[in-house]
C-alpha cells in the first residue's frame, strides 16, 4: 500500500469520529438485540416474520445479534480503532507528563484565560523560595528556568489525569479482547472450518458423533448438564443456532441429591445440588453443594446452579373410563416423560406425562371489598404502617400434589390436562380440579368435580355412569316422580307425565349435559318461557340425581341418606360438573394414586479464560475513570521579570469553575507573599 | 515559620475539627462497634469487613459535610426510635401512635413523599416570587423528607426481620425500594451541589424528578401494593445485590439530576426565568460535574453488575436487555463527557443531550423491566 493511504488509513482508524461511528452503530444493533427476543426457537421466528423476512432476517444475524459475524467484526474494529488512539496519543501525552513546558513565553502566557500581572520588591531568587515553596505545599511541582528577562516558575499539580486516559481506554481494549475470547468467536471459527456440526439432539447422547462433540480441553464454552437424582454424567449441551453441540467436561458429575426449599407464600428460597465430581485420571472424589449464587470451580471450568426439572417422578395412576355408562378403572404406571397406550372406544390414545409438581400454593382468599375501601381516608390509613402488611388479604394454601400430561390422539393433535391429587376446598365444599386446554397459549379450564363424603370421587363416577345409562333412565325417572309427588291427591296420570318428562330430561342431559337440553328448549320452548323451562330441566335434573344416588346406594345395600344442605350442594355440583364433563375432551380421567418425586438438577458448565483479563481491565477501567475525571491537570506559570513585573498564568485541561476558583486562591496569596516577603508569624 | 507554610499548607486533617465532629465520631464508631459485638456472630467475614470499613467511611462523610452529620444524627434517632417502640412485634405498628402515624416503615416512607412534594412547591415558590425565605424552606424540608425517607427505609429492614429471621433483608431488592432510594440519592446530590456552588435557585427543577419519582413510588403503592415486603428469591440472594444495586443508583439520581439542570439551562438560554436562575456557566458546571459523578458510579456498578452476574448466572456478560441497555446508557454518557473534555463543546447541544440522557437511562431502568424480557425479572411492573 501507498504510503501516504496507509497513513490515512491510520488515521482514520485511531479518529474519535470513527470510533463514535463504530459505537453509535454498536448501540443500535444492541438496541435490536433487546427487542427482538434472542436465540428462540426458530419456529417461533417463522410464525413471527412469515415465510418470506424469516430467511433475510436469518441471514442477517438477527436472531443472534451478539454473536453475528458483523457485530464481532465491530468489536474488533473498536479494539483496532482504540488500540491505535492509544497509541497515536500516549506518546505526547507521557512527554506532556513529564515537561514542565520551561519554554513558555510571556506572549504566549498572555493567552491564558487565568492570568494576573503584579509587582513584587524581592530578588528572583528570594521570589522563587517563597513562590516554590507555597506551590510545594499546594500540591505542585514546580521547574524554574531563566529566560531573556526574567526567570520563569513553571509548576504542575495532576500529571496523573493523562495517566487515566492510557488505563481506561487501554482497559477498554482488554476487556473487549477478554470478552471476544470468551464468547463463541473461537467455536465460530471451527464450525466456519467446517469442523463442526450442530444436531438435532434427537437422539441419545451416545450416539451422536464426534462431528457435534467438543472435547474437554475446548478453549471456551457455556452449556447446561441435566442430571436426575442418582444419575452422573458428563456432557453439557451448549444450544448453537437452531440445534445444539455436546460438550464434554474433563470430570464427571454425580447429582447425589436435589433440594428445594420455599417460603411459606410458596416463592422459592434454595436451590442446592448436592454432587460429587470425581476425577477420571485420578478417580479421586469431592463432593459439594452448589446453590444459586455459589457456584463452584474445578479444573478451569466453573458450575453453577442454573435451574431444575423433574427427573422422571414415577407416578402411580388409576385411570376412571369416562365412557357412557362405563364404570371402568384400571391401574397404570409411569413416569415423567414418559407415556402411556390407551384404548377407550375406537381411538387409540396417547398419555404423554409432561409434568409432576409435589406441591402447589395457590391464594384461595375471595375478594372482599369493604365499605371502608371507597374511602379515601380509609384507604390512605390501610397504607399505613408497617411494610409487612399485605394491602390485599392473602390466604395461602398448599393444596398438594400436581401432574400434567398430553393426551395425543391418532391424528397427532394433543390437549393438556393438569390434575391435582387431592380436593381443594372452595366456598366450603371439596373439589378434584383438573384442567384442560387446547394449546399451550391458553391458560388451562377447570373442571371442579365433587369429592364425595370420604374425599372420594367414587360417588361421582358411580352416579355419572348410571346417569349415561339410557335403559336406567325409566326407572330412576319413575322413582323421581313418586318422591316429587307423594301427596295424596296427586292423580297416577300426573305422576307418570311427570315421569316421562324426567326420563326424556335424563336422555337428552345422557347425550351432552346441558347443550343439548339447552338445545331442546331453543327448538322447542318459546322465547318467553325458555328461562322457566331450563330452571323445570334443572331441578328434575338435581331431583333425578338424589334419587339416583338413593338407588344406587340401595343395590349396594345402604341405608338411604337424609337430604342435608351439603348432600343438596353435592347434588347440584354433580349435575354441573358431569355436563361439564362432556366437553372435557378425553374419555378418561386419571387419577394419580401415588408418586416418587425424582428431581433433576440443571448445572451449567462454563469455561472462560478471559474472564481474568476483563476483571483486570475493569479495575484499570475504574481507576482511569476516577483520575481522568477526578485528577485535574493544572499547570501555574509565574513569570519574576528582571523589571519587577510578575507575571501569574493557569491552565487546566478541565475547564470547570473550580479551575477559577482557585486560580483566584494562588492569586491572591502569592501577591501577597510577593509584595511583603516572608515574614514569620 | 513561613507565612507561605503557616497560611497556606493544608491544615493537619484532624486539627479544625468542631467538638461536634468528634461527638459525630465518637457516635459513629460506638455504634458501629456495638452492632459488630452485638451482630456480628450472625454476619460473614465480608459483612464485618464493611461493617469496620463503614465507620471511618461515615465519620469523614459526616466531617465533610455538616448536613450530612446533622442527616446521619436525625436518622439514628427516629430509626432507633422506631425499632425501640416495636418491641419486636410487628403488630405495635398499629397500635402505637408513634409508629402508626409517625415511624413505621409506610408512614414514614409517606412522610418523605408529602415533603418532597412540599419542598418542590416551596422552590417554585421560591424562584418565582424570589424569596429567599422559601427557598431556605425548600431547602430544609428537602433534608426533612431524606430524613423521613432514610428512616423509613431502615425501619423497613428490621420490619422485614420481624416478619420471619429467613425473610429479613435490606431494603433495596424491588422496584418499591429502589424508588424510594433514588429520590433519597437524587435529594442528596441535589442537597450537596446546592451547597458547594452556593444556589438555591435549582432546586426548583431538581425536585420536579423526585416528585415523578415519589408520584411514581404512591401509584405503585396504591394501585399496586408493591409496599409489601417480600422475601428474596434465591438469584437476589447475593453480596452482590447490596453494592450493586446502590452503586446504580448513584448513576441514575446523577444523571436525573443533570437531565434537570439541563432544562434549567435550555430554558434560561431562552431567557426564561434566566434573570432567577444561575448563571449558564454554573450550570453548565453543575450539570458537568453530576455527569461525571453518575458516569463513574455508573461504571462501577455495571462492573460489579458483571461480577453478580458471573457469580448467578455462570457469565459475566451475556446480553441480557438489562445489561444491553446499562451499556447503552453508559456509551451515551461516555459520548457526552468525550465531547465536553476532548473537543471542548459547551452549551445547548449538551444541555439537549443531558435531558435526552435521562429518557435513556429512565428506559434502561424501567422500560426494560416494562416492555422487554430478561433475566431482571427484579421488580417487573
Ligand atoms: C469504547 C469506547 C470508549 C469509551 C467508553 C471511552 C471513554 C472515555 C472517557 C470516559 C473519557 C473521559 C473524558 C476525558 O477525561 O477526556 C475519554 C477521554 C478520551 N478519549 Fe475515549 N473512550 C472510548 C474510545 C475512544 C477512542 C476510540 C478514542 C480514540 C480516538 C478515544 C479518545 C479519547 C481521548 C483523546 C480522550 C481525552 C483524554 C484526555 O484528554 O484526558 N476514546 N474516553
Amino acid at each position: 500500500m501507498n504510503r501516504t493511504y496507509s497513513r490515512q488509513l491510520y488515521e482514520m482508524l485511531s479518529s474519535m469520529r470513527f470510533a463514535v461511528s463504530l459505537l453509535t452503530v454498536l448501540a443500535i444493533a444492541s438496541i435490536i438485540g433487546t427487542v427482538l427476543k434472542q436465540n428462540e426457537p426458530y419456529n417461533n421466528y417463522l410464525n413471527q416474520f412469515g415465510q418470506f423476512w424469516f430467511p433475510v432476517f436469518e441471514a442477517i444475524g438477527l436472531y443472534s445479534v451478539y454473536h453475528a459475524s458483523w457485530f464481532l467484526a465491530i468489536l474488533a474494529f473498536l479494539v483496532v480503532s482504540t488500540s491505535l488512539c492509544i497509541i497515536r496519543q500516549s506518546p505526547g501525552m507521557v512527554r506532556e507528563m513529564k515537561s514542565f513546558r520551561t519554554g513558555a513565553r510571556e506572549a504566549s502566557l498572555r493567552q491564558f484565560a487565568h492570568q494576573h500581572t503584579t509587582q513584587t520588591a524581592l530578588t528572583h531568587t528570594e521570589a522563587e523560595r517563597v513562590v516554590t515553596t507555597y506551590l510545594a505545599a499546594q500540591g505542585y511541582k514546580s521547574k524554574s528556568k531563566a529566560q531573556a528577562d526574567g526567570l520563569l516558575i513553571a509548576a504542575k499539580a495532576g500529571s496523573w489525569n493523562r495517566m487515566g486516559y492510557m488505563l481506561a481506554h487501554g482497559a477498554i481494549v482488554m476487556i473487549c479482547i477478554g470478552g471476544l475470547l470468551d464468547g463463541d468467536l473461537p467455536l465460530k471459527v471451527e464450525m466456519l472450518l467446517g469442523n463442526k456440526q450442530v444436531t438435532s439432539l434427537d437422539k441419545p447422547f451416545a450416539q451422536i458423533g464426534p462431528e457435534s462433540r467438543l472435547g474437554p480441553d475446548h478453549w471456551s464454552y457455556r452449556g447446561n448438564v441435566f442430571l436426575p437424582e442418582g444419575k452422573r454424567g458428563n456432557i453439557a449441551v451448549l444450544n448453537v443456532k437452531d440445534g445444539a453441540l455436546l460438550q464434554e467436561l474433563p470430570f464427571l458429575i454425580t447429582l447425589k441429591q436435589f433440594h428445594i426449599e420455599h417460603y411459606s407464600t410458596g416463592m422459592p428460597k434454595r436451590f442446592a445440588s448436592d454432587i460429587v465430581i470425581t476425577n477420571p485420571k485420578t478417580g479421586a472424589e469431592i463432593e459439594r453443594t452448589i446453590e444459586v449464587n455459589k457456584p463452584f470451580e474445578y479444573m478451569g471450568v466453573s458450575l453453577y446452579q442454573a435451574s431444575f426439572e423433574d427427573g422422571g417422578s414415577k407416578l402411580k395412576l388409576k385411570a376412571h373410563s369416562l365412557l357412557p355408562g362405563s364404570t371402568k378403572v384400571f391401574d397404570a404406571e409411569t413416569e415423567v416423560g414418559g407415556s402411556l397406550q390407551l384404548k377407550q372406544g375406537e381411538e387409540p390414545l396417547r398419555v404423554e406425562v409432561t409434568g409432576f409438581r409435589p406441591f402447589n400454593v395457590e391464594n384461595m382468599s375471595q375478594p372482599t371489598p369493604t365499605d371502608s375501601e371507597k374511602n379515601t381516608l380509609a384507604m390512605l390509613n390501610r397504607h399505613l404502617g408497617s411494610g409487612a402488611k399485605s394491602p390485599d388479604s392473602k390466604d395461602l394454601k398448599n393444596v398438594g400434589p400436581s401432574f400434567s400430561y398430553k393426551l395425543r390422539d391418532a391424528a397427532g393433535q394433543a390437549r393438556e390436562y393438569n390434575n391435582y391429587m387431592v380436593p381443594v376446598t372452595q366456598e366450603g365444599r371439596s373439589f378434584f380440579m383438573t384442567g384442560m386446554r387446547e394449546t399451550q397459549a391458553d391458560g388451562f379450564r377447570y373442571l371442579r368435580l365433587p369429592a364425595d363424603e370420604n374425599d372420594k370421587l367414587d360417588t361421582w363416577f358411580a352416579l355419572r355412569a348410571i346417569l349415561t345409562t339410557p335403559k336406567e333412565h325409566a326407572l330412576i325417572a319413575r322413582r323421581f316422580a313418586a318422591t316429587a309427588m307423594s301427596g295424596e291427591g296427586v292423580s297416577d296420570t300426573m305422576r307418570a307425565r311427570l315421569a316421562d318428562t324426567a326420563e326424556r330430561t335424563l336422555h337428552l342431559y345422557a347425550e351432552r349435559g346441558f347443550e343439548s337440553l339447552g338445545k331442546f328448549i331453543n327448538d322447542t320452548v318459546p322465547e318467553a318461557e325458555r328461562e322457566k323451562a331450563a330452571d323445570v330441566f334443572v331441578r328434575v335434573l338435581q331431583g333425578s340425581t338424589w334419587e339416583a344416588w338413593q338407588l344406587l346406594r340401595e343395590r349396594q345395600k345402604l341405608k338411604p341418606l337424609e337430604m342435608t344442605t351439603t348432600r343438596a350442594d353435592f347434588v347440584r355440583d354433580t349435575v354441573n360438573s358431569i355436563s361439564d364433563s362432556f366437553h372435557y375432551g378425553s374419555p378418561v380421567y386419571l387419577e394419580l394414586d401415588q408418586f416418587e418425586e425424582i428431581k433433576a438438577s440443571v448445572i451449567q458448565a462454563t469455561r472462560s479464560p478471559g474472564k481474568n483479563g476483563v476483571y483486570l481491565g475493569c479495575a484499570l477501567l475504574v481507576a482511569g475513570v476516577f483520575f481522568m475525571l477526578y485528577v485535574r491537570e493544572r499547570r501555574l506559570f509565574v513569570l519574576l521579570k528582571d523589571s519587577g513585573e510578575v507575571l501569574l498564568a493557569l491552565s487546566s485541561n478541565r475547564k470547570t469553575l473550580d479551575t477559577d476558583g482557585e486560580f483566584a486562591r494562588h492569586q491572591e496569596t502569592i501577591t501577597t507573599l510577593l509584595n511583603h516577603g516572608p515574614r514569620t508569624s | 515559620m513561613d507565612l507561605a507554610q503557616a497560611n497556606h499548607a493544608p491544615k493537619p486533617y484532624l486539627k479544625g475539627r468542631s467538638a461536634l465532629d468528634w461527638l459525630a465520631a465518637l457516635l459513629l464508631s460506638a455504634g458501629g462497634l456495638f452492632a459488630l459485638a452485638q451482630y456480628g456472630q450472625y454476619m460473614d467475614d465480608y459483612e464485618q469487613a464493611i461493617l469496620l470499613a463503614a465507620i471511618p467511611t461515615f465519620i469523614a462523610l459526616a466531617w465533610a459535610w455538616a448536613g450530612l452529620r446533622n442527616l446521619l444524627a436525625g436518622v439514628a434517632l427516629l430509626s432507633l426510635g422506631g425499632i425501640e417502640l416495636y418491641h419486636a412485634d410487628l403488630a405495635r405498628a398499629e397500635q402505637a401512635f408513634l409508629l402508626k402515624y409517625f415511624l413505621s416503615s409506610q408512614t414514614a416512607i409517606g412522610w418523605m413523599c408529602f415533603l418532597f412534594f412540599f419542598a418542590t412547591a416551596t422552590y417554585w415558590l421560591g424562584l418565582l416570587a424570589r424569596s429567599d425565605f422559601a427557598e431556605k424552606t425548600g431547602t430544609v424540608l428537602t433534608w426533612a423528607a431524606t430524613v423521613m425517607g432514610t428512616t423509613g427505609l431502615l425501619v423497613r429492614w428490621y420490619e422485614s426481620y420481624l416478619i420471619g429471621p429467613d425473610i429479613g433483608h435490606i431494603p433495596i431488592s424491588n422496584l418499591y425500594e429502589v424508588f424510594v432510594l433514588f429520590s433519597l440519592i437524587t435529594a442528596l446530590l441535589y442537597l450537596h451541589y446546592e451547597r458547594h456552588y452556593a444556589t438555591r435557585r435549582l432546586g426548583a427543577f431538581v425536585l420536579i424528578v423526585i416528585s415523578a419519582a415519589v408520584a411514581f413510588t404512591l401509584w405503585y403503592t396504591f394501585s399496586r401494593g408493591a409496599h409489601e415486603i417480600q422475601p428474596l428469591v434465591p438469584a437476589l440472594q447475593s453480596y452482590w445485590m447490596k453494592i450493586h444495586v446502590p452503586a446504580n443508583f448513584i448513576g441514575y439520581g446523577a444523571f436525573a439530576l443533570a437531565a434537570m439542570i439541563g432544562v434549567a439551562w435550555l430554558l434560561a438560554e431562552r431567557g426564561i426565568l434566566a434573570t432567577r436562575l444561575p448563571s449558564l456557566v454554573m450550570m453548565e458546571d453543575v450539570m458537568y460535574k453530576a455527569i461525571a459523578i453518575g458516569f463513574a458510579f455508573f461504571t462501577i456498578a455495571t462492573i460489579l453488575g458483571a461480577l453478580w452476574a458471573a457469580e448467578a448466572w455462570g457469565t459475566y456478560w451475556q446480553w441480557d436487555p438489562k445489561e444491553t441497555w446499562a451499556l447503552i446508557v453508559w456509551l451515551n454518557y461516555a459520548a457526552w463527557l468525550h465531547l465536553r473534555l476532548t473537543k471542548g463543546l459547551r452549551g445547548a447541544v449538551l444541555a439537549w443531550w443531558a435531558v435526552v440522557g435521562l429518557l435513556v437511562t429512565t428506559f434502561a431502568f424501567l422500560g426494560v423491566n416494562m416492555f422487554l424480557s430478561g433475566l431482571h425479572s427484579y421488580g417487573a411492573l
